[in-house]
């Protein structure tokens, strides 16, 4: 019982941290990370409830929700990014058709390296907010 | 973010953590009153599998299971149609290469154990292809532009194999059999070692197309990588 229980209250916990976060920051990779936070908290209570006091094996329903559910986060997380990396992209793109009237295009870095080439204005989407 | 608004966020939420506890500590001192897991281990010996995790996953639940094949499927699809993946990593240098080239291998053989192992211990097509996954991201980041996946045609047969063979199989038993996704007994075993075999294959496809994130990119740049990776 005691143990079920430090176990799903912190994961209620987690889920209310990631609550927090996912309010107050305005990143959205912030936002993601924090909406997985969530995600795990309601594993981890799922897992808490699955616990038999009795000494049983465990609840093995839960335990395949959260099998399932772990997969589910994890593509769905997957298409977040994608979006997100797609916007970053654009606004890197508008903001750069913006700062170079002349047209001509500037080296992408993207390709090269992988990762997305921080802008100047607008785009902080990827960037960790100085709070 | 305002300060002060901030600051009532965090109140708030604070004080719905507390409810939430609160709710949850009542919850378990109370009677637990009647529950599935006594009815999902009496089942356990018809259901073809001897692990009750894997029972529920593919028997009890197996609904639950096709339309989470389906979301995985949904998410790749819409992944891939924000167009042609953002191009690969540099070409890994020897320590990355050596490293991918042994744990590649060691990742398939052990998700392969993983599948089979499911059936009467902890393990199943979750983790199995969860392993698949990531030998696909190991590879893509060792500079394989694919994450070792064929062409773009044999992966959309990829990534549908899982849901595409659970609902197959879940047809013929409601035409021939006793209905949708109701294994006779005599079959459950090798019905869902299929299925799970399948659903394997296609979450580790998944997962590792969606690292790429976008539309797989073309044979010809992948080849060079695979021949810069072989080296």
């Amino acid at each position: 019982m005691t143990a079920a229980f430090l176990y799903g209250a912190a994961g209620l916990l987690l889920f209310a941290l990631g609550l927090w976060s996912l309010l107050v920051h305005e990143p959205l990779l912030r936002k993601l990370i924090a909406f997985n936070i969530m995600g795990s908290g309601v594993f981890h209570l799922f897992i808490a409830v699955a616990h038999r006091s009795d000494g049983s094996s465990p609840d093995p329903v839960p335990h395949a929700l959260v099998l399932t559910g772990i997969v589910v986060a994890v593509s769905a997380t997957a298409l977040a990014l994608a979006l997100n990396s797609r916007l970053e992209e654009a606004d890197a793109k508008a903001s750069s058709s913006k700062t170079t009237p002349s047209g001509a295009p500037e080296p992408n870095t993207t390709a090269r390296t992988g990762l997305p080439k921080p802008s100047s204005n607008g785009a902080n989407r990827l960037r960790w907010p100085s709070r | 973010m305002n300060r002060d608004l901030s600051l009532l966020i965090g109140i708030l939420v604070s004080l719905l953590a507390l409810l939430l506890i609160w709710i949850f500590y009542t919850t378990l001192a109370a009677d637990p009153g009647p529950r599935l897991a006594p009815l999902a281990l009496e089942q356990l010996p018809n259901s073809g599998v001897s692990h009750p995790v894997t029972a529920v996953l593919l028997n009890y639940r197996a609904y639950d299971t096709l339309l989470e094949l389906a979301v995985l499927l949904a998410a790749i699809l819409g992944i891939w149609s924000l167009g042609p993946a953002p191009s690969g990593f540099q070409p890994a240098g020897p320590a990355l290469t050596v490293l991918a080239n042994w744990i590649v291998p060691l990742a398939i053989i052990t998700g392969g154990y993983l599948l089979w192992v499911g059936g009467h211990a902890p393990g199943g097509a979750f983790q199995a292809g969860a392993l698949l996954g990531s030998a696909g991201v190991i590879l893509r980041l060792a500079g394989h532009e694919r994450a070792g996946l064929p062409n773009e045609a044999a992966q959309r047969w990829l990534v549908v194999a899982g849901v595409g063979l659970f609902l197959l199989v879940g047809l013929l038993l409601a035409v021939f059999g006793a209905g949708f996704l109701t294994y006779p007994k005599a079959s459950a075993k090798w019905l869902i070692l299929l299925i799970e075999t399948a659903a394997t294959i296609a979450i580790g496809s998944t997962l590792a197309a969606a690292y790429v994130g976008g539309r797989p990119p073309l044979a010809q740049s992948t080849s060079a990588a695979s021949k810069d990776l072989g080296a």
